[in-house]
């Protein structure tokens, strides 16, 4: 670069006071012009001396540079361990500098090398989900498919339309913002908020502060958007505990990676707990109270917030295998009475295979299953003929993942949820014993994009049995954020 | 005491009983040397060669792992919240696997800009610096080839970073660390005249590799790499693209494909049959093949030697 300049400004120079004759020509006085012209002969005269001092200079410089990386330092004056090799071989150094200086050439056609990391202050980028599917089911969408990112039903389905921003903010945070879209069955566009959030990075204690409005970190998949999930839509259980929209809102967690040998990180989030997307806790509709009219609870002590403990560890079972366990909780009040509250927990576990020659991260198994349980304490609505009683809900969902050759995954999913009776279950969607196997196939052509083909074998109390079958596809603009394991 | 022993107590002012017992019993001599974490098993290396007995070196990568394919477990979340110094290469190698360890690891020693993070590309001059940027060409790096530690004096220049990062952080040790860069320098500067020897008889030669990650080892020993099995960078190999390269290998009499541990040996073998070339497992790191475990110099000497015993038509002896 710097021996680029001067080259470049000579140039420059050079056209411009070439062209300083033709221009001096129109002036009336003959002496002027031969003065002129001296003046221009000398400064040429100059400019090409100094041109050339300068070019000797560079080149000498340049030499230098060369004979200094290839030898070892000038201050090593003691004679090098090494001393027995050179003088054997005295030409090799010399013929180095032609041989660096003729790749070195830079010309005006060639990009300047300019060291750069990210283009701004932010990452940016843009992701599409969309999926097209059939079904056995009329109304796939109503009954089999309940989360809000999941197909819509029969026929094509915008999932997720999603702008996502990060970056670091200053030496204490890192700031993460996404917004997400989506298109529902009417050709209505759905703007959400889908998280913003600070992370800070400098806390002592190994602790760290997430704050903002972030999905809670209860289990694997809840922290996942959409275009993260292994399948094309939401586990049952986590549809029904956690929610169509996730379990996501407003709050804070702290966090503490623990000194431990391994890893292990303790975690408390406390949230707003109200809205569609607490949906076992102070959330409005029908199916968030399961029937009862929502009583809008204010908030009147810390008692009132949503809080969602987890613990989490991990250990490499061997080089090529990896283990992560985690215990999750979610304690609030739910709106279907004046002192109802929620308690869900959750188990989760992670394995996965790589062997130590993978290509380009194939091939691989992983193994995840996470367990819910909930007891939501619906409160007696009279105007709906409702009761006071305790819903208890569970179920799991477990999937192996097999990328078992570059570029190609395989996946399978077992589920079940089921649940004790409920008087509003012949109106629930949300409720009730269910059944469903998915098998799929995805196949990645970059990180960039995916195609996915899944099948839906579906066994519901409400609506017997279906069958569906979706393909999906997505694509992602800009930064590709870093994966976590 | 120095300012290594900080967090340590913090931790014993927090656990006074069992956990500190753990952690002291799984490093009992790890107070005062400097924790090393590097991205790659190179980097690894050469900060145990300037380092010496003063520092604890790990690699967050494997030697036959793809270093753009790092599986970011919860364990490299550990190494890196307890390091001293990190040493990334940097040039979006890591991209898709660091940042999100390093939001976890809440470590501000070793973030960027802090005294501890050595941003290794800094000071190298980057080859293949695209002047375009566009994914349809593939998985190029906007900053240019990050596989720049395969040119000895690159491996240098990180050095004598390291010799000054390290002394920084441990002053009473800098004597110590600047002594180790001026041996491994003079062993380098050495060993530099011999590979360049050894290379030297088939100087311009064509060579094939795999994946794009020889342009700074090609432009020192006058090679050239220019044939790659992977239509575009990342992309794998398909039955159009081989058979071109194929017949650019009989025009051009190029003999040798050059493959790392983590790609598809088969393809390679395959093309090779074809052509009568030889397959040389290269690898991209100290301990990527056998018997060069984290020492820059064999590595160097394995891949030196195979390269040439390959050009000069003798089969390669040590076959994975």
């Amino acid at each position: 670069m710097i021996m680029k300049l001067p080259h470049a400004l000579g140039l420059g120079l050079a056209l411009g006071l070439s062209g300083l004759p033709v221009w001096a020509q129109d002036s009336a006085q003959n002496s002027t012009v031969e003065q002129l012209q001296q003046q221009l002969l000398q400064l040429r005269r100059q400019f090409e001396e100094t041109q050339r001092q300068q070019s000797a200079q560079i080149e000498a410089l340049q030499r230098q540079i060369e004979a200094l990386q290839v030898k070892p330092p000038v201050e090593a004056t003691a004679p090098a361990p090494a001393a027995a090799a050179p003088p054997a071989h005295p030409a090799p150094v010399a013929d180095a500098a032609p041989a660096q200086a003729a790749i070195q050439t830079w010309t005006p056609a060639q990009p300047i090398p300019v060291m750069r990391s990210g283009q701004d202050y932010l990452n940016l980028s843009f992701k599409m989900l969309a999926t097209a599917g059939l079904s056995t089911s009329t109304e796939a969408g109503e009954e089999i498919e309940l989360g809000h990112h999941d197909p819509a039903g029969r026929g094509f389905t915008l999932q997720a339309a999603e702008i996502a921003l990060d970056g670091a903010v200053d030496p204490y945070f890192r700031g993460f913002g996404n917004i997400c879209m989506s298109v529902d069955p009417d050709g209505e566009t759905h703007v959400d908020l889908g998280e913003v959030y600070l992370l800070t990075t400098a806390l002592p204690a190994n602790l760290q502060v997430k704050a903002g409005l972030f999905l809670a970190e209860f289990g694997r998949q809840n922290q996942q958007h959409a275009y993260q999930w292994d399948f094309v839509d939401q586990p049952i259980i986590l549809n029904r505990l956690l929610g169509p929209h996730s379990l996501r809102d407003p709050g804070a967690r702290l966090s503490w990676l623990i000194p431990t040998p391994f890893y292990t990180e303790l975690m408390l989030g406390v949230f707003h707990g109200q809205g569609h997307s607490a949906f076992s806790f102070r959330s409005h509709d029908y199916d968030g109270t399961h029937g009862r009219t929502s009583l809008e609870r204010e908030l009147h002590g810390p008692g009132d917030l949503l809080y969602v403990p987890r613990i989490t560890s991990s250990f490499d079972l061997s080089d090529t295998q990896t283990l992560v366990a985690g215990a999750s909780g979610g304690f609030g009040p739910n709106n279907s009475g004046a002192d109802a509250d929620s308690q869900i927990y959750g188990l989760d576990l992670y394995w996965k295979w790589k062997p130590v020659h993978a290509e380009h991260g194939f091939p691989f198994l992983a193994w995840q299953s996470e367990g819910l349980y909930r007891r939501y304490e619906a409160g007696a609505d009279s105007e709906r003929d409702m009761p006071s009683e305790d819903l208890d809900d569970w179920g799991f969902y477990s999937q192996i993942m097999w990328g078992f050759k570059r570029r190609w995954v395989a996946g399978l999913r077992g589920e079940w949820a089921d649940g004790n009776t409920g008087a509003w279950d012949a109106s629930d969607r949300f409720r009730g014993e269910r059944i469903r196997f998915s098998p799929n196939l995805t196949c990645y052509p970059t990180a960039f994009s995916k195609i996915r083909l899944q099948y839906n074998l579906d066994d519901g109390d409400r609506f017997g049995t279906e069958h569906s079958v979706w393909l999906q596809g997505e694509f992602l603009l800009g930064s590709h954020g870093a994966h976590k394991f | 005491m120095n300012r290594l022993d900080q967090p340590l107590a913090n931790s014993r002012a927090r656990w006074p009983s069992l956990l500190l017992a753990a952690c002291v019993l799984s490093s009992p001599t790890a107070w005062a040397k400097l924790r090393v974490v590097t991205t790659t098993p190179d980097f690894a290396a050469i900060a145990a060669e300037i380092g010496g007995d003063r520092v604890e070196v790990t690699s967050l990568g494997k030697p036959t792992e793809d270093p753009h394919f790092i599986d970011a477990r919860p364990s490299l979340i550990l190494k890196l919240n307890r390091a001293d110094v990190l040493v990334e290469g940097g040039a979006e190698l890591e991209i898709g696997w660091l940042p999100s360890l390093m939001d976890s690891a809440r470590n501000p020693k070793i973030q960027r800009g802090a005294p501890g993070n050595v941003y290794a590309s800094e000071g190298i001059e980057m080859l293949e610096v695209p002047s375009v940027l566009d994914r349809s060409m593939g998985g190029v790096h906007p900053v240019g080839n990050p596989a720049f530690m395969t040119d000895p004096v690159n491996a240098r220049i990180v050095a004598e970073r390291l010799a000054r990062v390290f002394g920084q952080l441990d002053s009473k040790s800098s004597a110590l660390f600047n002594a180790n860069l001026k041996s491994f320098s003079d062993k380098l500067a050495g060993k530099l005249i011999e590979w360049r020897n050894r290379l030297a008889p088939f100087k311009g030669s064509r060579i094939v590799a795999y994946h794009n990650s020889w342009p700074y080892f090609a432009r020192r020993f006058g090679l050239q790499v220019d044939l790659f099995l992977e239509p575009k960078p990342g992309l794998p190999p398909t039955p159009t693209h081989l058979a071109q390269v194929m017949a650019k290998m009989k025009e051009s009499g190029a003999r040798v494909i050059l493959v790392q541990p983590y790609l598809n040996r088969h393809t390679a073998e395959t093309v090779a049959s074809h052509t009568g070339a030889v397959v040389v497992d290269a690898a991209g790191f100290p301990g990527g093949v056998k018997g060069t475990e984290g020492d820059y110099c064999k590595f160097m000497d394995h891949l030196v030697n195979s390269l040439a015993d390959a050009l000069g038509g003798k089969t390669p002896s040590t076959q994975q």
